[in-house]
């Protein structure tokens, strides 16, 4: 496998815990349009800083301002309101390009009426590097992205895994200073998408340069990211490491975006110090920490991940929190058993349990069951 | 039973417009082929005697007619990419939701019939018409100047009244442009010149060349134009081949002259096809 060392700058990544100047930077960048005459507010206010090296996700629904957010890096779109900066350079103005960046886009825009080669060596072209050196780092970048010999070939002559890798490959070649990606794997099915996810992480490692990744595909986004930011509604509404995102969601649409998770709301009960009861049916008793401050009486939501729950068909003892409910389906996986089950209060909890040790099921349709939890896996949603 | 009829139904979708082609345009072209080789007169008759001389005959007594239709269609064909393409990029990149009622603007002069369109512009180039007459009276131009029966008025008319036919195969390439494949060539550092030149343009060329086809063949063989517009100076081979079949009568001459036309227009196309037409074109543009 070639090495490929990215543009300048990027050298400086080895040295750990050095100060460095954020790759890409996003100052409270607002975007509105004219649609019908309505002003709509695609991103209402967005703030990050994306490390140099880094892969970082944006991640959300259709809609949420995630590619508005990424073209703005990217220079499609002009802010309305805020600065974009790269390197530390204030780029809000300066035209696509001009800008030290590459872009994958989601359909791939690859030139129909060019060769392989031809496509991967436009961006090195316009920049004026000589023939020789285009020569090479055409070569280098095709064998990183696994396309040597097929330099010929037309886009529409190839499948859409391979038009993914050139798409990667003529972005990368010009050793941008960041790699944007709309959705790349979009249009690939799944066993393609999972293939590309291994490989783009592969690459990304290889070449070193920093990718932000734009997807509504939660699973994509945890598997490949060092950091995402989940968008809501023109929003982040959380910006953290995938475990974080995934274990401690900070907000009820992170909580119902981001896997399977299951939410319940209770009045608060008594406070003990760290804890905190809520009372939701009878013969429920869930307990949860008081990080967030709360006073008996407050109503709270609060979400638990369905892998963390277990289900009994006898009450359990010790202080898990407990809730009582029916259960109303029960889908056996293969690898896990998937539970549905009602509480009193009519709120629908998911639980796995996983195959571990046997198949059996614990309980059937209709038999009243109690879920237990550890404390520390109920999460307060602000 | 139902697989024969599976295999026979696209032969039946293709019999109504085939048999139409075989009897409006082989049979008749067989007939002028025969008629070009033949010898004699109206009033005697004709009889096949592959007499080449009406060949020999035309094309000397009329070479100049020839070259002279060449080149107006070449000048019209040129003059409707120049003036045709900005209109069709506009309204492919710009029109927004209003493309359609562009399009329909620029297919309106066919709601006119095609005598009549170019009959006005006689009327708008006459010499002391509403264009000429206010400029020769403000002094603004001499007296005695004229526009009509010069190859300008010809090969204006020409231009204009095929119009159409450039920009709306020229709009279609250019409408199927993926925009995003523009926003690509400039995050790869393109300015809009060099993206205009390396993608815009090479896309497109496959539109220009069915527009080309569409105008510059019309266009040659015409002899509206001519004899509305141009005078004694400005006589196209179509009006030669009309006066030919119509007046004199001279049915090998004219059918002579026509079958010159046609091969001279086929060689030209393919010679065309061949320097500019289907992915030659583009590998040579992408370079």
């Amino acid at each position: 496998m070639t090495e490929i060392q990215a543009g300048t700058g990027v050298a400086e990544t080895a040295a750990p815990g050095s100060q460095q100047v954020p790759a890409i930077e996003l100052d409270n960048v607002v975007k509105e349009y004219t649609s019908h005459g309505e002003v709509v507010r695609a991103v209402k206010g967005v703030s990050l800083s994306i490390a140099e090296g880094e892969f970082f996700s944006l991640l959300g629904p259709s809609g949420c301002g995630k590619t508005t957010s990424m073209r703005m890096i990217a220079g499609f779109e002009d802010p309305t309101q805020g600065v974009v900066r790269l390197h530390g350079q204030d780029v809000t103005s300066v035209p696509p390009n001009k800008r030290d960046v590459n872009m994958v886009f989601q359909s791939y825009a690859l030139f129909p009426h060019m060769s392989v080669w031809e496509n991967v060596a436009f961006g090195l072209k316009r920049k004026n590097v000589d023939a020789a050196e285009i020569k090479r780092r055409v070569g280098e970048i095709l064998e990183v992205v696994d396309l040597t010999g097929r330099e010929k070939r037309r886009p529409r002559e190839m499948s859409g895994g391979q038009q993914q890798r050139v798409a990667l490959a003529r972005a990368l070649v010009n050793r941008p200073r960041a790699l944007l990606l709309d959705e790349p794997l979009g249009a690939l099915d799944l066993k393609l998408r999972q293939a590309m996810q291994i490989e783009l992480k592969r690459i990304q490692r290889d070449v070193g340069i920093t990718f932000v990744y734009v997807t509504h595909d939660q699973g994509e986004a945890l598997t490949m990211s060092d950091r995402i930011a989940v968008m809501n509604d023109g929003l982040v509404d959380q910006l953290a490491d995938p475990r974080e995102i995934y274990e401690r969601p900070a907000t009820k649409f992170v909580a119902g975006f981001i896997g399977t998770s299951n939410l319940l709301s209770g009045v608060v009960q008594e406070v003990t110090g760290s804890t905190a009861v809520l009372a939701l049916g009878p013969s429920d008793r869930v307990v949860i920490s008081t990080e967030t401050p709360v006073a008996v009486g407050d109503s709270v939501e609060l979400t638990v991940r369905p892998e963390k729950i277990t289900i009994a068909t006898e009450q359990p003892a010790g202080d898990r929190s407990v809730v009582r409910g029916t259960v109303s389906e029960v889908v056996y996986l293969g690898t896990s058993n998937n539970y549905a089950v009602v509480l009193a209060d009519g709120a629908e909890i998911t639980v796995f349990q996983q195959n571990a040790h046997d198949s059996t099921i614990t309980a059937e349709r209709g038999d009243t069951v109690w879920l237990s939890w550890q404390p520390q896996h109920s999460y307060v949603l602000r | 039973m139902r697989t024969l009829r599976a295999r026979l139904t696209p032969y039946a979708l293709v019999l109504p417009g085939g048999l139409w082609l075989a009897i409006f345009f082989v049979i008749p072209t067989l007939v002028m082929l025969s008629l070009s080789l033949q010898s004699g007169n109206v009033v005697d008759g004709f009889a096949f005697t592959w007499n080449w001389h009406s060949y020999v005959d035309g094309i000397t007594t009329y070479h100049n007619q020839i070259v002279r239709s060449l080149l107006y269609g070449l000048s019209a064909t040129i003059i409707q990419i120049v003036i045709g393409f900005p209109v069709a990029y506009w309204i492919a990149f710009k029109g927004g939701s209003r493309k359609s009622v562009y399009l329909f603007l620029v297919l309106l002069p066919f709601l006119v019939s095609f005598v009549l369109r170019t009959i006005s512009w006689q009327f708008l180039l006459s010499d002391n018409g509403i264009l000429l007459g206010p400029l020769k009276s403000l002094g603004v131009l001499p007296q005695d100047f004229h526009i009509l029966a010069t190859p300008y008025a010809v090969i204006g008319g020409l231009s204009y009244n095929f119009l159409p036919f450039m920009i709306l195969p020229m709009y279609v390439a250019l409408e199927r442009i993926d925009p995003r494949l523009l926003e690509a060539a400039q995050d790869l550092y393109a300015s809009k010149v060099q993206t205009f030149l390396r993608v815009v343009l090479p896309l497109s060329l496959p539109g220009v060349f069915a527009g080309v086809l569409m105008t510059f063949v019309p266009a040659s063989s015409d002899y509206v134009n001519s004899s509305v517009l141009g005078g004694t100076n400005t006589t196209m081979i179509g009006n030669v081949i009309q006066n030919q079949f119509l007046v004199n009568q001279d049915y090998p001459v004219a059918s002579a002259l026509s079958f010159t036309l046609m091969a001279l227009l086929l060689v030209g196309i393919f010679v065309y096809a061949r320097a500019l037409g289907t992915e030659d074109v583009l590998e040579v543009a992408a370079r």
